[in-house]
C-alpha cells in the first residue's frame, strides 16, 4: 500500500520530492533528480547510484581509503596496519570505526594475542618525502616497525599523495617481505580513486583475495563450515552470530572481517559456503571465491529476529541435513521466547512510528527488517555508497553501465583453481535448489522491500535531511555521527547505525532484544518534552501552562 | 591493553605509533567554524572533510557542517579549478553564508592548485554574490600539525577581512588559541567582568555549545561576525594566547593593520590567568574589579587546601604545545613534577618553554615535541609515575599502567562530554581541574588502598 494512503497527514510524495530539489542550481539539480526516487517495488525504477558526489554538497560520503582501510581489513586484529602518508588519514581511521576486537579471537586459546588496532601506525609524511619521494621512509618504517613488534603480517595503505608523487608501494612490499620474511600486503587505496568509501571496499576485495585467501589449506574441523562475508562486528554483531551458530552447530571459519584473525582469513577458501551480510563491500570477494574455489554464496541477513531465522533455515537447507535443520528450529524456537516479550513491551511504544534509514551500503536495508518487526514505518531509507544492484537488485547488473570513476577499480580475472577448485555443488544440486526456489546470489535490493511511494534517497545531503524530517517529523532517523547532533536538535532522535551510539550488538536474537529496548527508549525519551522553559508556554485556559509541543511525531 | 608495548626504546626515524597531533585541515575547519555565517570548506577528496567532521562532532557533540569539492582521480589529474567554481556555486546557492573559508588538503597541496587564483577567477566571473566573502588558507598536511592548520586559517581571515579605517576603537583582540567554547565564554565572561570591550576571533562559544530548542540552524548566533573582524585592525591592542595557535594571526595583524599586540601563553593556572588579566587590564587601561580578585583568592585557596594530595606527584603529560605549556605550568603551581611532558607538533620551542617552566622542580624531565604517545609510553614503563594528562587517546595507556589516575585536556576528547560546557581557562578552568586530578587520585586510592587505610574523612 502507498505510504500517504496509509497515513493521510502526509503531503504527496512528489511534493516532498520537489521540495527538496527546488532550491538546487540547474545542474545540481539534474544530477539529484536521478537520485532520489519515488519508490515502486513491483518495478524498482533506475536510481542514480555509485556515481560523484556534486562538489558543495554536504555528503555523508568519504573516501576510498575509508572504505579500504577503515572497513575492510582495518578489522584484521592481529597484522599490523601502516598507513603511507601524512599524519591525518592513519590518524582519523585509529579505533573510530567500531569493530570490536579482542585478542582471543586471533590466539587460538593458547596465548594472549596482542590486539594491533590499539596501535596508529604511519609514516607521517613530510615535505622531504613529498619532494623526493617516499619510499625510503615507507621501506624504513616497515623494518621499524617489525623491530618494535615483530608482527606476522603487514598491511600498508597508501593515501592521496603517494599515488600522486608515484610511491611504488607495491615494489617496496614486496622487498621488505622477502627481507623480513612475513607477509607484506600492499593497497594503492588512494582517497580520490573512486567517488566514495565503495572502491575501497573493491580494492580491498582484490588484495585479501590475492594475497592472504587461500594461504593456508588445513581443512577445517567442523561438519558445516561456512563464512560469513560483509560482517564487521560493530558493536560485537559477530560474537552474537557465532553464539548461535555454536548453538546450532555451525563451524564458522572465517569472518570477513570481524573479530576473525589473519589466519583464518588464509584459510577461508577451505570452507563449503559463503553466506554474505554486506553485498555492498563483500560481493566480489563471494564471486571471486566461487570462480577460484568452487564455493557457493547467497545473501543473509542476522540484523532482525526474523530475519536471522529464515537465515538459520537457508543455511541449514544447504547443507540439507534433518538433524541440522532440527537443531536450527529448536534454536529458533528457544530464542524467540525472550525476543517476543520484548516486542509486546515495546509495540505499544513504537507501533506506528514513523523512521527513516540513510546508512552504509546495506544497512538502510537491514535495519528496516528490525524496525518493522517493531511495527515501525519507514518512509526514507537511501545508502550513503551503495550502486544500483544494492537498490534494484543484482539483476540490473548486465545493465549498469561502467563509467570512468569504475573503470579506475581493477576487476581482476579469475580462474578455477587447478588444484584446489572443488564444486561444493554438482550441477544436479544444483538444479534441484534452482526448482525448490532456492537461490544463490540472490540479492534482491532494497526498493522491493520497500513501501510504494516512499522516498529513496542515494547520498542524501544535508538539505535533503532538513526537508524530510520538517516534513516527514519522524520519530527517529537512523544515520551516521555527522548527521546525529544535526537531527538532534531538531528535536529527534538519530540512532548511529554506524557506531551503534556505543551499544550494541544488534544482530541475531540479543542483538534484536538490545536494538528493541534501545529504539523504545529513544522515542520515549523525556528529554524532548523540556524544550519550552515554563514561562515561555503559552497559557492554557486550566491551569495556565499546556505542555510543550515536541517535534517528534507522537511523543 | 597496549600489549605490543614494551620498554624497551627502539629509535625510530620513519615510524610514527599513536601520534599526539593530526594533520593540519581540521584546524582550519575548527577555526573557521568560530566565524559567524561560516561555511568551511575543505578543497579536496571528500574523505578529508568526512574525517574532519567526524572527528569534531564526537568532541564537540554538537553539528559540524562543512562542505567539499569532493576530487576524483579526474580532478587530481586536471586541477580542482571546476570542482571548486561548483562547490562555491552551491555553496552560494544552498547554503547561503557570508563567508566560505576555503582550506587545502595535501591532495590539492601536492598537485599546486592555485587558491587565490580560484578565488580571484570567481569573483570576476560574478559568481560570488555581493557582500558575500571567500578566504583560503593553505593547510598542507605533510607539514606542521592540527594546531599549525589553525594559527593558518586565523591569520588568513585576518589578512583577509580586517581592515583599519585610521581611528582607535577602545576594544582589545583577543586571539584565544586552539581552546574549546566553554574557554572561549569564560575568556569573555572575565573581560566583562573587567568591563573591556573585546573581540574574540575565532569565537565558538554559541556555535558549539548550542542549547537544545528543538529547531536547527546551519548558522548558530555565536562566531565572530564579519564586520568584528573588519574592525579588528582598529583595536587598541590584540592579546594573543598561544605562540603556536596565536602568534601568525597577531603578527599579521599588527603588520597589516598595525595593532601592537602582546603574546602569553594559553591562561591555564594561577599566573596563566594573572597574566591574561594583568596584561589585558593594562592595555585597556582599566582596574581590576574585586569580584576578580576574590575568584582568584578563592582559587589559591583551594590550591592550598589540596597541595599536601598534589605535593610530589609525578605526572606524564601530552596534548597540543600551547595547552601542555599552561598545563605544565599548573601542575608546577601546585606542587606537582612534570616528568614526562610531550608534544606531537613540531617545534623546539615547545622544549625550550617547557623545560624552562619545569627547570627548578622537574630538571630532568623528558621534554620532547614531534613525539608520539607510544615513546610517552615506553618512557612512563621506565620511570613511574602518578598521573597522567592528556586527550582521549591516553586512556589505553592508563588502563596498561595499572589503572593510572588520568586527567583528559585538550583535543580531542571524545568519550567524555563536559568539556565544551566546563573551561580549562581562567580561575575557574584551574578549579574545575584540580578537582578532577584530586578526585582522580582518590578515587583510585579509594579502590586499591588496604581497608584499614580506607579513609572516610580526607
Amino acid at each position: 500500500m502507498a505510504l500517504n494512503e496509509t497515513d493521510l497527514s502526509l503531503p504527496p510524495v512528489e511534493e516532498v520530492r520537489e521540495e527538496m530539489l527546488k532550491l538546487y542550481p540547474s545542474k545540481t539539480r539534474r544530477k539529484r533528480e536521478k537520485q532520489i526516487i519515488v519508490n515502486d517495488p513491483d518495478s524498482p525504477k533506475e536510481i542514480g547510484a555509485n556515481t560523484r558526489t556534486v562538489p558543495g554538497i554536504i555528503t555523508q560520503r568519504g573516501c576510498t581509503y575509508a572504505g579500504c582501510k577503515g572497513v575492510v581489513i582495518g578489522p584484521i586484529g592481529d597484522v599490523l596496519h601502516l598507513t603511507h602518508g601524512p599524519i591525518g588519514c592513519g590518524y582519523y581511521s585509529w579505533l573510530s570505526r567500531r569493530n570490536l576486537t579482542r585478542a582471543r579471537d586471533f590466539s587460538h586459546g593458547k596465548e594472549k594475542g596482542i590486539n594491533y588496532l590499539q596501535y596508529c601506525l604511519s609514516t607521517d609524511m613530510t615535505e622531504n618525502e613529498i619532494v623526493y619521494g617516499g619510499e625510503k621512509k615507507l621501506e624504513a618504517a616497515i623494518e621499524e616497525a617489525w623491530n618494535e613488534f615483530k608482527p606476522k603480517a603487514m598491511v600498508i595503505y597508501a593515501t592521496c599523495p603517494v599515488g600522486l608523487i608515484g610511491d611504488d608501494i607495491h615494489a617496496v612490499a614486496r622487498r621488505m617481505k622477502e627481507k623480513l620474511g612475513i607477509n607484506i600486503v600492499a593497497l594503492s587505496c588512494e582517497g580520490y580513486r573512486g567517488v566514495s568509501q565503495s572502491a575501497g571496499h573493491h580494492i580491498a576485495n582484490n588484495k585479501v583475495f590475492t594475497d592472504m585467501v587461500g594461504l593456508d589449506d588445513t581443512k577445517p574441523t567442523g561438519r558445516y563450515n561456512i563464512n560469513i562475508l560483509g560482517e564487521y562486528n560493530i558493536g560485537g554483531d559477530a560474537w552474537e552470530i557465532h553464539r548461535i551458530f555454536d548453538l546450532v552447530g555451525i563451524n564458522i571459519v572465517g569472518v570477513l572481517s570481524g573479530a576473525v584473525s589473519y589466519d583464518q582469513i588464509c584459510n577461508c577458501h577451505t570452507a563449503d559456503l559463503n553466506v554474505v551480510m554486506c553485498h555492498r563491500s563483500i560481493n566480489y570477494m563471494a564471486e571471486m571465491m566461487e570462480t577460484k574455489y568452487g564455493i557457493p554464496w547467497f545473501k543473509i541477513n542476522f540484523i532482525g529476529a526474523d530475519s536471522t531465522a529464515k537465515s538459520l533455515r537457508k543455511i541449514a537447507k544447504y547443507f540439507g541435513d534433518k538433524g541440522l535443520i532440527d537443531r536450527v528450529e529448536e534454536v529458533i524456537a528457544a530464542e524467540m521466547i525472550d525476543v517476543r516479550a520484548t516486542l509486546e513491551k515495546v509495540k505499544p511504544i513504537t507501533s506506528g512510528k514513523r523512521v527513516a534509514l540513510f546508512v552504509g551500503g546495506s544497512r538502510a536495508h537491514h535495519y528496516q527488517d528490525l524496525f518493522g518487526e517493531m511495527e515501525m514505518k519507514v518512509v526514507s531509507a537511501g545508502y550513503e555508497f551503495a550502486h544500483r544492484d544494492d537498490y534494484e537488485g543484482r539483476s540490473v547488473l548486465p545493465n549498469i553501465k561502467v563509467d570512468a570513476d569504475s573503470r579506475n577499480i581493477e576487476e581482476l580475472e579469475i580462474e578455477p583453481d587447478p588444484v584446489r577448485y572443488n564444486a561444493r555443488l554438482s550441477e544436479e544440486r544444483k538444479r534441484q535448489f534452482a526448482d525448490e526456489g532456492f537461490a544463490f546470489k540472490d540479492y534482491e535490493g532494497m526498493m522491493r522491500e520497500m513501501n510504494k511511494e516512499t522516498l529513496v534517497i542515494d547520498d542524501i545531503s544535508h538539505h535533503e535531511l532538513e526537508k524530510l524530517i520538517e516534513t516527514y517529523k519522524p520519530a527517529v532517523i537512523g544515520s551516521g555521527i555527522k548527521d546525529k547532533y544535526i537531527v538532534e536538535k531538531m528535536g529527534v532522535p538519530c540512532k548511529q547505525l554506524h557506531s551503534y551510539d556505543y551499544g550494541g550488538p544488534y544482530a541475531g536474537f540479543k542483538g534484536a532484544i538490545n536494538f528493541f529496548e534501545e529504539i523504545a527508549r529513544m522515542v520515549s525519551s523525556p528529554v524532548w518534552s523540556y524544550v519550552t522553559a515554563p514561562w515561555d508556554q503559552p497559557a492554557s485556559p486550566d491551569n495556565g501552562t499546556s505542555s510543550s509541543k515536541p517535534v517528534a511525531e507522537g511523543l | 591493553m597496549l600489549d605490543g608495548t614494551n620498554a624497551t626504546v627502539c629509535e625510530r626515524t620513519a615510524l610514527r605509533i599513536n601520534p599526539a597531533k593530526t594533520c593540519q585541515p581540521i584546524g582550519a575547519m575548527y577555526a573557521a567554524l568560530g566565524i559567524h555565517g561560516c561555511m568551511p570548506h575543505s578543497h579536496g577528496s571528500q574523505g578529508c572533510c568526512a574525517y574532519h567532521r567526524s572527528h569534531l562532532t564526537r568532541h564537540f557533540k554538537e553539528p559540524v557542517v562543512a562542505t567539499t569539492s569532493s576530487f576524483t582521480e579526474g580532478a587530481s589529474v586536471f586541477g580542482g579549478l571546476s570542482n571548486m567554481t561548483t562547490a562555491l556555486s552551491n555553496i552560494f546557492s544552498i547554503y547561503d553564508p557570508e563567508v566560505v573559508a576555503v582550506h587545502t588538503t595535501c591532495l590539492s597541496e601536492v598537485i599546486g592548485d592555485d587558491l587565490p587564483m580560484m578565488i580571484k577567477k570567481n569573483i570576476a566571473e560574478g559568481k560570488i554574490p555581493e557582500g558575500k566573502h571567500v578566504i583560503h588558507a593553505n593547510t598542507p598536511s605533510f607539514v606542521g600539525s592540527h594546531v599549525t592548520g589553525f594559527s593558518t586559517m586565523v591569520k588568513n581571515t585576518i589578512k583577509y577581512l580586517s581592515d583599519k579605517t585610521g581611528e582607535t576603537s577602545d576594544s582589545v583582540n583577543i586571539l584565544p588559541g586552539y581552546v574549546d567554547p566553554s574557554d572561549m565564554r569564560e575568556l569573555k565572561r572575565i573581560a566583562a567582568e573587567l568591563g573591556v570591550k573585546i573581540t574574540m576571533l575565532p569565537d565558538t562559544s554559541d556555535v558549539l555549545d548550542q542549547p537544545q530548542t528543538g529547531v536547527y540552524t546551519m548558522y548558530p548566533r555565536g562566531g565572530t561576525k564579519v564586520s568584528e573582524i573588519q574592525a579588528m585592525g582598529d583595536a587598541i591592542a590584540t592579546l594573543a594566547c598561544g605562540d603556536f595557535a596565536s602568534k601568525e594571526a597577531a603578527e599579521e595583524l599588527e603588520k597589516k593593520c598595525n595593532v601592537p599586540f602582546s603574546l602569553i601563553d594559553l591562561p591555564i593556572g594561577l599566573k596563566g590567568t594573572d597574566t591574561f588579566i594583568d596584561t589585558l587590564r593594562r592595555m585597556a587601561a582599566v582596574p581590576v574589579p574585586a569580584s576578580i580578585t576574590l575568584e582568584r583568592g578563592r582559587l589559591l585557596d583551594l590550591i592550598s587546601d589540596m597541595s599536601q594530595y598534589f605535593h610530589g606527584k609525578k605526572v606524564a603529560l601530552f596534548g597540543d604545545p600551547d595547552h601542555v605549556v599552561g598545563v605544565t605550568q599548573l601542575l608546577v603551581e601546585i606542587g606537582m613534577i612534570p616528568t614526562v611532558v610531550i608534544t606531537g607538533t613540531p617545534g623546539k620551542r615547545f622544549e625550550r618553554k617547557v623545560a624552562e617552566i619545569v627547570s627548578k622542580v622537574s630538571p630532568d624531565a623528558h621534554i620532547e615535541a614531534n613525539a608520539d604517545i607510544h615513546k610517552l609510553h615506553q618512557i612512563i614503563k621506565n620511570r613511574k609515575v602518578d598521573l597522567l594528562m592528556g586527550n582521549t587517546y591516553g586512556k589505553h595507556v592508563a588502563r596498561a599502567e595499572g589503572n593510572l589516575p588520568f586527567v583528559r585536556f585538550g583535543f580531542p576528547i571524545m568519550d567524555r562530554t563536559g568539556h565544551r560546557l566546563f573551561p580549562l581557562v581562567g580561575y575557574r578552568g584551574a578549579m574545575y581541574y584540580l578537582d578532577k586530578i584530586l578526585d582522580q587520585l582518590f578515587d583510585k586510592a579509594d579502590r586499591e588502598v588496604p581497608e584499614e587505610l580506607f579513609e572516610l574523612i580526607q
